[in-house]
């Protein structure tokens, strides 16, 4: 008998637990054809796969586009996710974005009702979290804030108590560090 | 070249020899182009028939099966078969019409999305935007269809486009698409441990699926199952691609599988998964599925691999590949064979005592496993044969007998009920020196009973075998057993009196309703000459058995 007991089925283990437990960045090149968006969130609708944040806009390259979009891996098994994507005919490079090598950044704008007595702190505020104030009439301000989803969150929570009128963020964008 | 005679031109260079249709305002162009094409138009009666026509053409021939439709509700009619295509990995192409460019977005008379519409159920689809495009996208519609795991792709057509002046430069240069790069080869240090877990197993199952039948593997995996006397079974889908008149088969697993392959599954230390799936159908209750089994998964889609069971050793490749080199690492281990004699005991004492099985009728009454055993002997076992969905369908995979590949075509992933009738024309449109027969159910024939005028029309010979039992059979033993016996929407009824509908398309019709006459009214069916129907009273009430009730383990198959 040769080596067949180098294998013995008592040691095989499947992977990983499909839930990571923890939020992904998935960034995706597509080509930029008409649909093409649709087909991906088409894909998430279909497989019950839920969006947490959603960011689309063009690359260096005319002819692709990126697709930035976070999602919940403790809900959904990200691996299944990304071999799904990888189905449409359209999608170039998915690529699950590690955390520590990846820079990712959220733009939000902030309406925030600012009545006198409030401003000073609002824009005190707004300098600690290195925001804009973009928009300023007598009611109220609009603040812009570029950062982390956490640090966003964060800014949000401390305006939020002063009456916050409305509010629009972009869903996160990333990029790998380094040069690859 | 005007752009719809280029449209042809494209489909004559990838070989297309039948296409099935139904033509509409928005696909005139197309249609008029056709009357110069160098191929056959089987002209349908209801596009989701030509649409099944297409697939069973695919499923009988191997190779890429092609429907038309005209906008708006010929191309909404086609969705039923996309659908089926895309579950059971049927390689198709669909080529609708839409209305002019100027209208897309107005509402405009029979405009519908069907692009949008189809996105969930395509494997890839193309929406013509420069009639330039068409003999390219139709290269790459066949290419996708076609490669990889096989699938429906739609072409949409628009009007106006179809008429315009083109440029045609023939396609054949291979396809380059830097989004669609299947992976074919089979990693081969996978592989190697894939032959020593083999090696290893003291109770091996080898699960095979349809994935088997679309690679065209059933030689390579017979060749494997012969290296060592593995047992053998199979989904719904991949019957016939291993002899089921072979010693190592187990019968077809699952709800309807027999005893013995089910119970094999739950004990087996080690499960080869080749070109399935692992759908609800086969595993029961997924927590108690197989619980004592390591798994091995081949398959063409990664996306298959840990979708539903986590597999210890993936494989991702195409099985004509893969099979082959497993079978040489295999057997390069030398394995001792009487490893398995304890494991072929224990299957051979569960055949002994579970065999498939049935009561038999009384004087003159026709059971249908008697119903398909008769189909069997009448055909010599060597019919193409298609069903409908629903109790038929399984008893004939139960007790029909595949012995040989693309022999066995129905409707395993969606389950549409109508799929056999059309799906039979476009059989035999492939295979016209095969013996082929619809094995029909009262409760699906009539949902695409129209198909009988274009089997007439078209000179296309197919035999219909009805068993009819007055039931949407299947939903009616699913309310006996677990409902309560609460009836409601599966009573038949007499209409339609189906020898006289079968002569007013012009078919052939025949009654039976007496176990003494089947076979020689079986054979007087095969034997009329062109389309006929053969109307055959089974038993009313029989239920399917054994079965897996839905949501439970293999172990506790009941019946």
């Amino acid at each position: 008998m040769a080596s067949t007991d180098m294998v013995r089925l008592e040691d095989l283990h499947a992977g990983r637990s499909p839930l990571s437990g923890r939020k992904h960045v998935l960034s995706i090149l597509v080509e930029n054809k008409p649909g093409v968006l649709a087909r991906v969130a088409g894909l998430f609708s279909r497989r019950g796969f839920n969006i947490d944040t959603l960011a689309v806009g063009p690359t260096e390259d005319p002819e692709v586009s990126r697709i930035t979009l976070t999602l919940d891996g403790a809900v959904h098994p990200i691996d299944q996710v990304t071999k799904q994507l990888h189905k449409l005919v359209n999608v170039l490079k998915i690529r699950d974005m590690e955390p520590e090598e990846t820079v990712a950044r959220e733009m939000a704008l902030f309406k925030v009702s600012a009545a006198v007595e409030n401003r000073a702190e609002i824009v005190q505020f707004a300098e600690i979290f290195r925001a804009k104030i973009v928009d300023v009439s007598r009611r109220a301000l609009i603040v812009e804030v570029t950062g982390s989803h956490d640090k966003i969150e964060a800014f949000e929570s401390m305006l939020r108590p002063h009456g916050l009128l409305e509010m629009v963020r972009t869903g996160e964008v990333a990029l790998a560090r380094g040069g690859d | 070249m005007r752009a719809a005679d280029a449209l042809f031109r494209s489909l004559e260079a990838e070989g297309v020899d039948h296409i099935f249709g139904i033509p509409g305002g928005a696909n005139l162009p197309t249609y008029d182009a056709l009357v110069d094409a160098d191929l056959r138009h089987v002209q349908a009666r209801h596009e989701q028939a030509a649409g099944h026509a297409a697939e069973g053409y695919a499923h009988a021939s191997g190779k890429v099966g092609v429907a038309f439709g005209t906008s708006g509700p010929g191309a909404t009619n086609l969705v039923t078969a996309i659908a089926d295509a895309m579950m059971d990995s049927v390689p198709t192409v669909f080529i609708t019409g839409q209305v002019r460019t100027d209208l897309i977005g107005t509402d405009g008379f029979q405009e519908a999305d069907i692009v949008g519409i189809t996105m969930p159920i395509v494997k890839h689809s193309l929406l013509v935007t420069e009639p330039e495009h068409i003999p390219e996208y139709i290269h790459e519609a066949f290419h996708i269809a076609s490669t990889g795991r096989p699938g429906p792709v739609l072409v949409d057509v628009p009007q106006d486009l179809a008429r315009a002046e083109i440029d045609y430069q023939p396609r054949t240069e291979p396809v380059e698409l830097s989004g669609y790069k299947p992976t074919v080869e089979g990693n081969l240090k996978q592989i190697r441990l894939a032959a020593k877990a083999m090696a290893n197993a003291r109770r091996p199952v080898i699960y095979t699926g349809g994935g088997v039948k679309n690679a065209n593997a059933s030689a390579e995996l017979r060749e494997l199952c012969d290296s060592d006397k593995f047992p053998v079974t199979s989904t719904l889908m991949g019957l016939g691609c291993f002899p089921s008149d072979s010693e190592q088969w187990l019968g077809m697993l699952g709800m309807h599988g027999t005893r013995t392959a089910n119970y094999a599954m739950d004990e087996a230390d080690l499960i080869i998964a080749i070109g399935a799936r692992f759908d609800d159908r086969i595993t029961g209750k997924l927590s108690e599925f197989a619980p004592s089994a390591k798994f091995i998964h081949i398959d063409i889609d990664p996306a298959e691999i840990s979708k539903n069971v986590p597999a210890h050793i993936p494989i991702v490749g195409d099985v004509k590949l893969v099979l082959p080199k497993l079978n040489r690492e295999y057997q390069a281990l030398q394995t001792d064979p009487s490893r398995l004699d304890g494991w072929w005991s224990r299957i051979r004492a569960w055949q002994n005592e579970y065999p498939l099985t049935y009561e038999p009728g009384t004087e003159g009454e026709i059971k249908p496993q008697l119903m398909v055993e008769m189909m069997h002997k009448v055909t010599g076992g060597d019919a193409i044969i298609t069903s409908d969905v629903g109790q038929h369908q399984m008893w004939a995979a139960q007790y029909y007998g595949f012995n040989q590949p693309r022999k066995w075509i129905n409707s395993g992933g969606l389950g549409t009920m109508g799929f056999g009738l059309p799906a039979a024309i476009g059989a035999k449109v492939a295979r016209p020196d095969e013996q082929v027969v619809c094995l029909a159910g009262d409760g699906s024939l009539i949902m695409n009973v129209q198909e009988l005028a274009t089997a007439v029309n078209e000179e296309v010979p197919v035999k219909v075998f009805l068993m009819n039992n007055g039931f949407m059979g299947m939903v009616r033993q699913w309310q006996e057993l677990f409902w309560s016996e609460r009836y409601s929407g599966v009573e038949n009824g007499p209409s339609p009196d189906w020898v006289k509908l079968a002569e007013a398309f012009g078919a052939g019709g025949l009654r039976c309703e007496d176990s003494a006459d089947l076979e020689e009214m079986m054979i007087a069916t095969l034997e009329h000459d062109g389309p006929a129907l053969l109307d055959v009273r089974v038993s009313p009430r029989e239920n399917c058995y054994p079965m897996i009730p839905a949501g439970n383990a293999a172990r506790d198959m009941v019946g």
